[in-house]
């Protein structure tokens, strides 16, 4: 998002004045007094995250997206609890297999020619329908299970199509698209960082390598390889994840982490530990990487926003073979015809939507604001 | 420069032939040839039409024979039949629907990126102010919209309830039963025309800023630009063949409407908000101070001296937009119904059209690697500090 070449300097520079260098400098003196080396590394990691986080708290709407975030968290580990309490009955609440034992009704008046749309049935059609018995005649009044039905104390959201809770399947789908995004930030940002700060230190034919790959990877449409790879392969969750993490890692991330990679090889303390006699694994692990993190923390922000909507895109699409997620509920509404009748079946329409929305939103917001507190030329002081 | 562009040029062309492997081999893979699909489950088929059917397209040749084959074919620009158009030839389905893509591709991107770039100069100059808050929250939910059902419920509002365009398609067939021409050709002279005016006044713009008086350079600016949109509306109005053209090419050009403006209202906080950071940026450096120092007004110095230097990262982020168009093209066109290469891509792939897919597959791969190269060079033109070398 930002120009990275150019934020380089000042990141080092930051590291060390958030840690608050003369400060942290006697503490640790002193520590090491009474001390073994890792209380010290855990006392100035404490310090600088204490600091960074202040940063970050100032940011109101770094705030506002871990609010949202926080929110849809208690959402995900919600049904736990009520299927664990029995406050929700898995028969009934279950977000694939439930099914709602007692829907409302609605009266209908059976007529051979409809002039009511609101109380009468066609008698044609009532004889086509299953969920009436096959007796009736013109004149008889008929009892009709209204599904998907609307809001109750019940069911929060109402029913879907099916019968189903909507309620449980938004927070079901919560827990989906946490798990999927964090899965996938965690496989980008492992790679990303791995290759970037490999490219960037050992430079030559590795660095072409990667970077070739890089630009191969950023000049494909990330869909249309999803939506391809998702017709000939049976796609689940963890799988998609995976995938997003790798074409996203060896991709546009990659180049980012490499060129912060590449400002923290040119750096002294890396020369320092070659002379000390550092071998390049150990060089690489503890001096290189260390210092690539925040940016990769801030990758990993952008990663959750991209694999949830791609989870969401693929099935919407019906490309994806997963038990619940929110693409899901609206794929199911869309092929259903429920969409395109706007308003009269919010509860099928906006739930699933903005839950994408939102969330996608939050972990994009919250990495902006790390954005500014990993950036120092954006802060207002 | 020479160098590099021939270097690139070399790059691009192995980055094209691993692309197009891969996606052969992908392809390939494909669960249930088209053939068996099509013709295995008709009872009226005996095995050997089926047999037949398979040698006639090369089908029972070995996966390497194959391979070779269609590379071959690929580079003398043969893309062979589409499976499910038979015999209709590749090369013609995507003759017809690339340039509604590019239209429409075109289309957002220049409206997009100057929504976003004029709103996030606003954005960054308001720093702290009311409403900074509202419009990044605003603008980064439509950002980060989940597209599909963005784009059905904008169909819903404008189309279905607000009835003021049209429900997705290229074209209203009712309108079209007795037109004189092929959809295409109209279509194609609206793109080509457009071209060549917005070429033109983007020529004149050129020239007038070589004139060094204000006055003389405004009103040749403004007389050229003038000139060029009477020219163009004339060919429709006046002109022999473009009057009869006219109510066709309105109705395609009312087609386009909803498609572009969901695309735009989607992507254009992603370039709002980039603008804001490197205004922010530039709104540090020293000629900034000294502009405000001279005593310019506000805007010269936001408009004249921070976003024109703004405006470089911004440049290069339509690298990064080549393939989201991409992606969001794909979606755009299915839920839309636009016929164009990603509703092609799709159905191809769903629909097990192996040699439209991967053709189509192909062109897409084109069209992001020359937007990739070309948005490289513009850099390198912008930005005299940049050195395009031969390492670079």
């Amino acid at each position: 998002m930002t120009d990275t070449s150019e934020r380089t300097d000042q990141l080092e520079g930051q590291t060390l004045a958030e840690i608050g260098a003369d400060e942290s400098i006697e503490l640790a003196e002193q520590a090491q007094r009474r001390q073994s080396l890792w209380a010290i590394r855990w006392i100035l990691f404490r310090r600088s995250l204490r600091h960074n986080w202040a940063l970050f708290w100032e940011n109101r709407i770094g705030r506002f997206g871990l609010g949202i975030i926080a929110f849809f968290a208690v959402l995900a580990v919600m049904p736990t609890i009520f299927f664990a309490t029995g406050y929700w009955n898995p028969a009934i609440y279950d977000p694939v297999t439930g099914l709602e034992p007692n829907p409302p009704v609605q009266r209908f008046t059976v007529v051979n020619e409809i002039t009511d749309p609101a109380t009468q049935i066609d008698f044609t059609r009532v004889l086509l329908d299953n969920r009436i018995p096959n007796d009736v005649l013109p004149g008889d009044v008929v009892e009709i299970p209204l599904q998907p039905a609307p809001p109750d104390s019940r069911h929060w959201l109402g029913t879907d199509p099916l019968g189903r809770d909507v309620m449980s399947q938004l927070m079901h789908g919560a827990r989906a698209a946490f798990f999927l995004g964090m899965l996938a930030a965690v496989v980008t940002v492992v790679i990303a960082t791995i290759v970037g700060s490999v490219s960037a230190y050992f430079g030559g034919a590795i660095d072409a390598f990667f970077m070739r790959l890089a630009d191969l990877l950023i000049m494909i449409p990330a869909l249309a390889v999803l939506i391809v790879i998702g017709a000939i392969f049976e796609f689940q969750l963890w799988h998609l994840a995976v995938v997003i993490g790798i074409l996203s890692g060896f991709g546009g991330t990659a180049i980012v982490l490499k060129s912060q990679a590449l400002a923290v090889k040119v750096k002294p303390y890396i020369d320092a530990a070659r002379v000390a006699g550092g071998s390049n694994t150990h060089i690489i692990v503890s001096h290189v990487i260390p210092n690539v993190m925040p940016l990769s923390f801030l990758y990993m922000m952008f990663t959750v926003t991209g694999a949830i909507q791609s989870e969401a895109t693929l099935s919407f699409l019906g490309l994806l073979n997963v038990r619940t997620s929110w693409g899901l509920m609206l794929q199911l509404a869309n092929n259903q015809g429920y969409l395109l009748q706007g308003l009269q079946y919010w509860w099928l329409l906006f739930p699933a939507g903005v839950a994408v929305t939102l969330l996608a939103m939050a972990f994009f917001l919250v990495g902006r604001a790390m954005d500014e507190v990993v950036n120092p030329r954006l802060r207002k002081r | 420069m020479t160098r590099y562009v021939a270097r690139r040029l070399v790059q691009m062309a192995f980055l094209f032939l691993v692309f197009l492997t891969a996606t052969w081999f992908l392809l390939y893979a494909l669960p249930g040839d088209i053939v068996a699909q099509k013709y295995a489950t008709n009872p009226n088929i005996p095995p050997e039409a089926r047999r037949l059917a398979m040698e006639r397209l090369g089908l029972d040749k070995p996966m390497l024979v194959q391979f070779r084959d269609y590379m071959v074919n690929f580079f003398t620009l043969d893309f062979g039949y589409s499976f499910n158009q038979y015999p209709r030839p590749v090369v013609d389905i995507i003759k017809e629907r690339l340039p509604r893509t590019i239209v429409l591709f075109l289309t957002a991107v220049i409206t997009y990126y100057w929504a976003g770039f004029a709103a996030g100069k606003y954005l960054a100059w308001r720093r702290g102010k009311r409403g900074e808050m509202a419009i990044t929250v605003g603008g980064v939910a439509l950002y980060t919209v989940f597209y599909p059902w963005f784009a059905l419920i904008m169909l819903w509002l404008f189309a279905s309830q607000l009835k003021l365009l049209p429900l997705g398609k290229f074209l209203d067939p009712d309108k079209w039963r007795n037109a004189p021409y092929p959809a295409n050709d109209v279509f194609l002279r609206m793109f080509w025309l457009t071209l060549i005016t917005s070429v033109v006044v983007f020529g004149i713009h050129l020239l007038a800023r070589r004139i060094k008086d204000r006055t003389p350079r405004r009103l040749v600016a403004w007389a050229g630009t003038v000139a060029a949109v009477v020219a163009f509306l004339g060919y429709w109005w006046v002109g022999r063949e473009g009057a009869v053209m006219r109510p066709y090419a309105a109705d395609i050009a009312y087609h386009l409407i909803l498609p572009v403006l969901t695309l735009t209202l989607v992507n254009f906080a992603g370039i709002m908000l980039l603008t804001r950071t490197s205004m922010l940026e530039t709104m540090r450096e020293d000629f900034i101070l000294t502009a405000r120092a001279k005593g310019l007004p506000e805007h010269m110095v936001r408009d004249r001296h921070a976003a024109r230097t703004a405006l470089l990262p911004v440049t290069t982020s339509l690298v990064l937009a080549v393939a989201t168009v991409i992606d969001g093209g794909i979606i755009t066109e299915t839920v839309f119904s636009w016929p164009g290469m990603g509703e092609v891509l799709v159905s191809s792939v769903t629909l097990g059209d192996i040699p439209l897919a991967i053709a189509s597959f192909s062109f897409i791969g084109v069209m992001a690697l020359v937007g990739h190269f070309l948005v490289d060079l513009l850099y390198g033109i912008l930005d005299p500090r940049i050195r395009v070398t031969a390492h670079g």
